[in-house]
């Protein structure tokens, strides 16, 4: 809502409050004020002036050399290229020694040979948006009308000499969509009285009634229609001091007639609709619900099927208009106007926001509506517009009005307590200052010891509860003025779960070993939403999607790390670690919502280690990965129950792959990325890994326990064994450590040998055993019969043979 | 014989000292003082002397030997240290070179600012609840007060699944979950971070997914004043202590009073201008009391519970924390930009 600052002047004493300080106290009041706009920042020097010579330009065709009365003891000469400029009219001049907006500096100048003293304007070049300007004169010069006097300042002729304060309405204040709720509560701030008009039109003896009916059939949708019927106008241009307000409050003028209701709607918030009684085809309006079938058309000029779910204003026979949104092409108000019905009605909010999403039509009436108008302004509304329609159009007002009205008039009241004021706000007002809050706001109330009753005004229709009395009384008393406490509460300890706390171990672990953390979108297209899923499921899909590329939720978060990889390729940062932790979507058949799992997931590329000037470049391989991971399942405490076996999967190297097991339950993979991927991606070797965070973390450990540090040496053996190439190295080291028994206490590999002097299809792994007993030194027989066991068994069950 | 032992003692101190290597050292022990030297030579001719002049004599002989002995135990010890010295200079390195990275990643500044916050509550006995992304309309919207057809749905356009799932809208849901979990008891003390969607088109200000951190309290007795006490302690925290506060009446459907937070702008120091659309402040969170309607949905009796809950975005928490000019920066991941948080405040 554009609020002029001296409209409100009209209702409410403004004195000694400039503009903007009336807008940080609404604002400090609970209405945003966005901005306060001066309308005429940047422009001096207008003056109305009065063509009253005007030729073509000898030198150039699209010129026109004018001598222009601005009320000055000479005419100037003034070179103007508008197409529209004539003798005779009069006209906004810009003169020498003038500002316009954007500091442009008007000067005598030589156009083609001609001298020109200043400049004839457009309103645009005032200042004005070109969807503001009446269309008679979006194009070209503006012109006043005739009987302007000249030499006048034109910027305040057009009511730009004034500031309007821009308000951010939320859906609850609807009352400060007019000019008079602003004034409540401008009033109500500033602790003012707020003058309202008390219209009363001229009626002439002929009746209303005479010329219309009223039925309405949709009673819940329209409880209330006051039609007003005014006749001989004359439908022209309006008053400047009407255009100027209309355009300062975002409004672009049409007629007279049209000026006038949206005057009343900004005014009063009540929305009017002006018809041509002429063409109204019948004397009887009718609301009601829509048939199916039936069709209007727009002011737009647009031809809309409805259903029984609109409603429309009828004849009795056929729709005239969309109730509330905008009127019929077939009853509206042209230049050959005479007799006008106004109409000012109550219609539901629900009602008209289903007319108005369905048609795709938001209009200043059905924003109004939607959030409700206040029923008692209804008759006035219409009151003050026949007014205005005889004041200015010189029509003449028929005597009464008609109206059908089921309207609901019960008061509304709504109570609290003093003690519950104080105990919601932490305060300790006393009653009097309750008492007069209410006063300011306009609030009749009545104090019953602890008890305030308040009746509620129709304006205020977000006032429904205790609480809504509440918040009044805070944003009167000031948010400022309450104290600051902090909640006393039986004591309870805060901490995090176990699962949280976890969770930023495993976090602060891979950021330590040199991954970074990103957070990427959960909506992705669907081709990446199937990619690298750790289970196979139809992906959760949006009902309208925005675009193809975010219409599903992911089922792994590798593809979106894969992105981040190729973003940052892409922009020569080559040597890439992130990791992620978020939620993948499974689509449950059963439950109304899908599964969530949180996974952790990662992907590295590039070098890891690198120090160039010492030699090293180290690529990222797969044991980096699995280096990282190691670590993190050691953190975990799951160090043993961790298996990485050999695994194939789409989209990742075939050989290069592991399926990563907890308890034997597979948990997650990590590997390399196909290259056939890696290439489509631009990116070098990749690695990736995704696993379910939940049940890594879901993992009960051992509680922590001491074990005594060694107190007697040990004995370490080394073996390399010559096996068959498949053979893999963690299975031999399952069956040194089974065979091992109790006194093997470490394996480890430490060489691996693959080279030319193995025979085909053969290669050696090195294996350190470390043996180790709590009770005594051990001797070399002690474990000669456990370590000729390990190599029988390596032997016997991998066929291993010891490397001579 | 005297003089013979006096000269060889000459002779023998001049070479020590003019030794510049152990060999030589060692050479001129052997040659002076050992079975073959000279010395050993003279004392060979003791016989011809007589029993008076040889214990004399026996003593010179010893003197000179301790003497060039000393001198060689000096002399070594100075060859040996110039040796060390000699063998340390050639190791100087040049400590100016770069040393050999650690690597090191860091947490998203988003998480950054959810644990900084987190931290800070759990400090006020606050725990962290967290729920589904997700939701039934139900939870994200009825059981806030935000029934089907509530022009308030127009603010927070969502991404639907289906009639009555959607992409939870604001953590809220959360707070509605919890209190229906406690089933009417108090007190209930969260905080709720996660990811929220709306339907916007990705712009340098708009993400169609978010992060959102709420906090709820509920218990007999929670007052407004104690909702503007716990809004101070987090602006203090997250923005420091010379930040100013505007706490302002505003709107939410599941609040009743409502509030809006303002901190001074920090590019202007207050006196207004791009940043704060010239109003010196700018808008960092949303809060209130709790809706009488959220709290009987949720099974408390709202004539004796009473509660505060407030929402912040950490997103802008982060950009007017650390002058992010883009949204879209926290979910791009650009190492260049992920890199700058790893510096501990």
């Amino acid at each position: 809502m554009l609020v002029s600052y001296k409209w409100l002047q009209e209702y409410v004493d403004l004195t000694g409050v400039s503009a903007e300080e009336l807008g940080e106290r609404i604002t400090k009041s609970g209405i945003e004020v966005e901005g306060v706009d001066k309308l005429n920042e940047g422009v001096s020097g207008l003056v109305v002036g009065h063509v009253i010579e005007c030729e073509k330009h000898p030198n150039a065709e699209k010129l026109n050399k004018t001598l222009v009365d601005i009320g000055e003891e000479e005419p100037v000469q003034i070179v103007c290229g508008a197409a529209n400029v004539a003798k005779g009219q009069k006209v906004a001049v810009a003169t020498v020694g003038a500002v316009l907006p954007g500091n442009f500096k008007i000067k005598k100048a030589k156009l083609r040979g001609e001298s020109s003293h200043g400049m004839i304007c457009s309103l645009q070049e005032l200042g004005i948006e070109g969807k503001l300007i009446a269309k008679e004169f979006a194009e070209g010069i503006y012109v006043f009308p005739e009987d302007t006097e000249v030499g006048q300042d034109a910027m305040a002729l057009l009511g730009r000499d004034d500031q309007v304060l821009e308000l951010g309405l939320t859906p609850n204040r609807a009352d400060c969509m007019s000019m008079i709720g602003v004034a409540y509560e401008t009033a109500a701030i500033l602790g003012k009285d707020v003058k309202l008009p008390e219209p009363k039109a001229a009626e002439i003896s002929e009746q209303a009634s005479d010329y219309i009916k009223i039925n309405i059939e949709a009673k819940e949708d329209n409880p209330l229609y006051v039609a007003k019927v005014v006749k001989n106008v004359k439908v022209g241009p309006s008053p400047l001091w009407l255009q100027g307000r209309l355009m300062a409050a975002g409004i672009r003028p049409h007629n007279n007639v049209v000026d006038i209701t949206n005057y009343i709607l900004l005014e009063y918030g009540q929305p009017l609709h002006a018809f041509d009684y002429d063409r109204l085809g019948s004397k009887e309006i009718l609301v009601r619900r829509a048939k199916s079938g039936e069709t209007i058309e727009t002011l737009d000029s647009v031809k809309r099927s409805l259903s029984e779910e609109h409603l429309v204003i009828t004849n009795g026979a056929e729709p005239i208009a969309l109730a509330g949104v905008m009127g019929g092409a077939n009853s509206e108000v042209n230049a050959d106007t005479v007799t006008v019905l106004i109409e000012s009605a109550y219609f539901a909010g629900a009602s008209i926001r289903k007319s108005s999403k369905d048609h795709g039509l938001r209009s200043e009436a059905s924003s109004r509506f939607e959030k409700g108008v206040d029923p008692a302004r209804v008759h006035k509304a219409a009151e003050r517009a026949a007014e205005l329609m005889a004041e200015l159009t010189g029509g003449e007002v028929l005597a009464g009005s008609v109206e059908a009205d089921y309207l609901d008039k019960s008061e509304k009241t709504v109570s609290t307590t003093l003690g519950k004021i104080n105990s919601v706000l932490g305060t300790e007002l006393e009653m009097k200052e309750i008492e007069n809050i209410f006063a300011r706001l306009q609030f009749r109330s009545t104090a019953d010891n602890d008890t305030i009753s308040v009746i509620v005004p129709t304006r205020r229709g977000d006032i429904t509860i205790a609480e809504d009395l509440i918040e009044e009384v805070a944003r009167l008393y000031g948010y400022d003025n309450l104290p600051s406490t902090l909640p006393v509460v039986a004591s309870v300890p805060g901490r995090l779960t176990d699962y949280q706390k976890k969770r930023r171990v495993v976090r602060r672990y891979l950021e330590g070993a040199g991954l970074y953390q990103a957070v990427t979108y959960s909506l992705t297209s669907r081709d990446k939403a199937l990619q690298y899923a750790l289970e196979e499921r139809e992906p959760v899909e949006l009902a309208m999607p925005m675009s193809e590329e975010r219409s599903m939720l992911r089922l792994s978060i590798v593809p979106q790390l894969l992105e981040v990889l190729k973003y940052n390729t892409a922009r020569q940062n080559d040597n890439l670690a992130m990791y992620e932790t978020g939620t993948v979507f499974l689509k449950d058949g059963v439950s109304e919502l899908p599964e969530e799992r949180e996974h952790l997931s990662g992907a590295l590329t590039g070098l890891w280690g690198s120090h160039p000037w010492q030699g090293e470049k180290k690529p990222v391989d797969f044991f980096v990965l699995k280096g990282i991971l190691e670590g993190l399942f050691a953190k975990l405490g799951l160090e043993e129950r961790v298996q990485f076996k050999a695994g194939e999967m789409d989209g990742m190297h075939p050989g290069r792959t592991a399926e990563v097991l907890l308890d034997g339950e597979r948990v997650g993979f990590a590997g390399q990325v196909h290259p056939t991927v890696q290439k489509e991606m631009d990116l070098k070797e990749t690695y990736v890994f995704e696993l379910s965070l939940k049940m890594l973390l879901d993992a009960k450990s051992e509680p922590l326990h001491y074990i005594a540090i060694p107190r007697f040496p040990s004995i370490t053996r080394d073996i390399a064994l010559v096996v068959d190439k498949v053979q893999s190295a963690g299975e031999l080291k399952e069956i040194i450590a089974g065979a091992g028994g109790r006194l093997l206490k470490e394996v480890g590999v430490f060489d691996l040998y693959e080279g030319d002097r193995m025979e085909e299809g053969k290669k050696s792994i090195a294996f350190s055993l470390k043996y180790y007993d709590p009770e005594k030194t051990l001797t070399d027989e002690d474990i000669a019969k456990t370590h000729e066991k390990v190599l029988a068994s390596v032997k016997e069950q991998a066929g291993a043979v010891l490397r001579g | 014989m005297q003089e013979r032992l006096k000269e060889l003692q000459a002779e023998a101190l001049e070479k020590v000292s003019a030794a510049a290597e152990l060999k030589e050292l060692n050479d001129i022990r052997v040659s002076y003082l050992g079975k073959k030297g000279p010395i050993t030579e003279v004392l060979k001719g003791m016989g011809k002397l007589s029993a008076e002049e040889r214990p004399a004599m026996g003593a010179l002989a010893n003197e000179v030997r301790d003497s060039i002995s000393v001198k060689i135990e000096a002399k070594q010890v100075e060859l040996e240290e110039a040796a060390v010295a000699k063998r340390l200079a050639a190791e100087k390195i040049d400590v100016s070179l770069p040393g050999r990275p650690v690597r090191a990643g860091s947490q998203h500044p988003l998480t950054k600012i959810v644990e900084e916050i987190e931290d800070l509550f759990i400090g006020m006995g606050y725990t962290v609840a967290e729920g589904p992304e997700v939701e039934n309309d139900y939870y994200n919207f009825e059981a806030l007060n935000l029934p089907k057809g509530h022009p308030a749905r127009d603010m927070q356009d969502s991404f639907y699944i289906n009639a009555e799932t959607l992409l939870r809208t604001h953590t809220s849901p959360v707070q509605a979950r919890t209190m229906e979990k406690n089933a009417g008891k108090g007190p209930v003390k969260i905080i709720c971070p996660g990811k929220v969607y709306r339907r916007d088109n990705d712009d340098a200000t708009h993400s169609h997914q978010f992060m959102q951190i709420e906090g709820l309290v509920v218990d007999e007795n929670i007052r407004m004043s104690d909702l503007k006490g716990t809004l101070e302690v987090l602006a203090k925290k997250i923005f420091g202590q010379d930040r100013e506060i505007r706490l302002r009446p505003s709107f939410f459907p599941f609040t009743e009073p409502s509030v809006e937070m303002d901190i001074s702008c920090k590019i202007c120091g207050g006196k207004g201008c791009s940043i704060c659309k010239g109003t010196g402040w700018i808008e960092v969170l949303g809060a209130g009391m709790v809706h009488p309607n959220v709290l009987e949905m949720a099974g408390y009796d709202s004539k004796k519970y009473t509660g505060f809950a407030f929402g912040i975005g950490a997103e802008r928490i982060a950009m007017l924390k650390y002058g992010i000019d883009d949204i879209r920066h926290f979910y791009t991941n650009d190492i260049r930009f992920l890199k700058q948080f790893s510096v501990t405040e």
